[in-house]
């Protein structure tokens, strides 16, 4: 089942250190935001292969826009 | 000096202006795209567009600050805090493009920001410093050899990379190979360089800095110390002055010590020696941040002094307009930094719009904020919204005070550290002034 990962907070996309196709588990980031001179990781729910990146490097996501879809 | 770019925004960038208008200086404001509605924007006499809103391409841009400061006539320029405060080139850059530089000569800033050869610098003027392994060791023979003269306990720490990862703390000799191999494979996978030192581990060590200033005649003066033991991650959330219960002895070798490490380095303006004091009372170096503090105001509620006032007396080739004798600790402050964090969620960011806003007042309050009612608390820059400082005659009062005033105080739109601030001053330890710089990483607020 592909499953979204959800930014949980508003930032900028700092590093994206998965790539499509990547074998990831749970608690590994996905993608890094930054906010407020802080990196934060947002985290693979569960394990599963990446599916897709939704975003790119410098790019702002709101709190709870789709980053990158498990399955 | 006639006028002064500030370099910097927010509520240090309010406070510079406050104090240029004191001393009758024009001042320029700069700004970026994402702070045209911001209040340091509309108080400076003239104001100039930076750039778009990443910190980089504005308030971080040495180019289009000097630019800015040329356009506008500036012929000095104050740096504040954070930004381009403590980047030597940046007070380089001022000086070749003919602009008074309100901070320290280049090469102080140059000698404090390597933080290593800071250490060895002030280990060599007497200054005493963790003791630690001069530098990385090779391996865990080497780190055996090194830990003899460190001491136990202590703590293996990553050479390329900080945030506590790939630190591990160490007990005994016998645990040492184990630790090291398990260490050296943390900070291989998360700084791609696996080298580590040694420092010795401190037991809730307390975080007491001393304030100095120093004139371009030579004087070097202290304004006594402040605690700042309330921290999580390095970031500072309550401070004091006096340090509460500090040792008459430990008080006089801190101070000492501090007007030394200014003197070696020929120091000029206002600067902060950090120390970590023991429960046995021994302090030991940290770093010197070359610039002002967030927590100045406490040191200012004390002694009764504007520091910022004398940053710019000093800049412009003034004497100090202090002398020691004169500057005296009355009664007691305190600060807390009310940050856009969750502190229910680990002091996540939390950007947004501030709908509402209500800031406290009344006797002993100062209020020290960057923004207003309708301001967008961006995520491009550091959380700190404002910062609450009450001084009363003891510090009994002054806690008592700021605890009002957080009562008083209401920020809808952001999360903020209300509630944490709240329950540490409500903290029996806190109360009673026993603090230390693990309180809040053990959960002593949760």
């Amino acid at each position: 089942m592909p499953e979204p990962i959800k930014a949980h907070i508003t930032g900028v996309v700092f590093q994206i250190p998965a790539k499509t196709g990547d074998r990831v588990g749970a608690g590994d980031p996905v993608i890094v935001l930054e906010s407020m001179k802080m990196e934060i990781p947002v985290e693979a729910p569960r394990a599963g292969v990446v599916k897709e990146i939704n975003v790119q490097e410098g790019q702002t996501v709101q709190e709870g826009d789709t980053v990158a879809v498990l399955e | 000096m006639r006028a002064v770019l500030v370099a910097n925004r927010g509520e240090i960038a309010r406070r510079v202006l406050r104090a240029c208008r004191r001393t009758g200086l024009a001042t320029v404001a700069v700004y970026s795209e994402a702070d045209r509605d911001a209040p340091h924007v509309r108080e400076a006499d003239q104001s100039v567009l930076l750039g778009p809103a990443p910190a980089r391409e504005s308030y971080l841009d040495v180019e289009r600050i000097l630019t800015a400061a040329h356009r506008s006539g500036a012929d000095a320029v104050h740096p504040g805090y954070g930004f381009l405060s403590e980047n030597w080139r940046f007070a380089e850059s001022c000086a070749r493009a003919g602009l008074t530089f309100v901070g320290p000569p280049v090469e102080a800033i140059r000698a404090m920001g390597d933080k290593a050869g800071a250490r060895r610098l002030m280990a060599a003027t007497g200054v005493p410093t963790v003791p630690g392994s001069p530098g990385p060791v090779a391996d865990a023979a080497a780190a055996e050899a090194a830990a003899g003269s460190v001491g136990f306990p202590l703590i293996l720490k990553a050479a390329g990379g900080g945030g506590g990862i790939g630190m591990a703390r160490v007990d005994q000799p016998a645990d040492l190979p184990v630790a090291f191999a398990t260490a050296t494979r943390r900070a291989q996978a998360a700084f791609g360089n696996g080298a580590l030192y040694l420092e010795r581990y401190l037991d809730r060590p307390r975080h007491v800095e001393v304030q100095v200033f120093a004139d371009s005649q030579g004087t070097v003066l202290h304004l006594h110390e402040r605690e700042c033991s309330v921290q999580r991650r390095h970031q500072k959330l309550i401070e004091e002055s006096p340090a509460p219960g500090l040792d008459p002895d430990t008080k006089r070798g801190l101070t000492e010590a501090a007007i030394a490490g200014a003197r070696a380095i020929g120091y000029v303006n206002a600067g902060t020696i950090e120390f970590l004091v023991d429960g046995a009372g021994r302090f030991y170096f940290i770093e010197m941040n070359t610039r002002i503090q967030v927590e100045h105001p406490v040191t200012e509620e004390v002694t009764g002094l504007d520091l910022v006032v004398e940053q710019l007396r000093v800049a412009g080739g003034e004497r100090l307009a202090w002398r020691q004798d004169d500057i005296v600790q009355r009664g007691a402050a305190v600060e807390t930094r009310v940050y856009a964090e969750d502190p229910e969620k680990n002091f996540l960011p939390s950007p947004g719009t501030i709908a509402r806003l209500d800031l406290p007042h009344g006797e002993g309050i100062r209020v020290e904020s960057g923004v207003e009612a309708g301001s967008v608390v961006s995520v491009h820059y550091d959380p700190l919204l404002f910062k609450l400082v009450a001084r009363g005659n003891g510090r009994d009062e002054a806690l008592a005070r700021m605890r009002a005033a957080l009562d008083a105080t209401a920020v809808e739109g952001v999360r903020t550290t209300i509630p944490f601030l709240k329950r540490a001053l409500d903290h029996p330890d806190v109360r009673r002034g026993a603090l230390h710089t693990q309180m809040v990483d053990q959960g002593a607020f949760r």
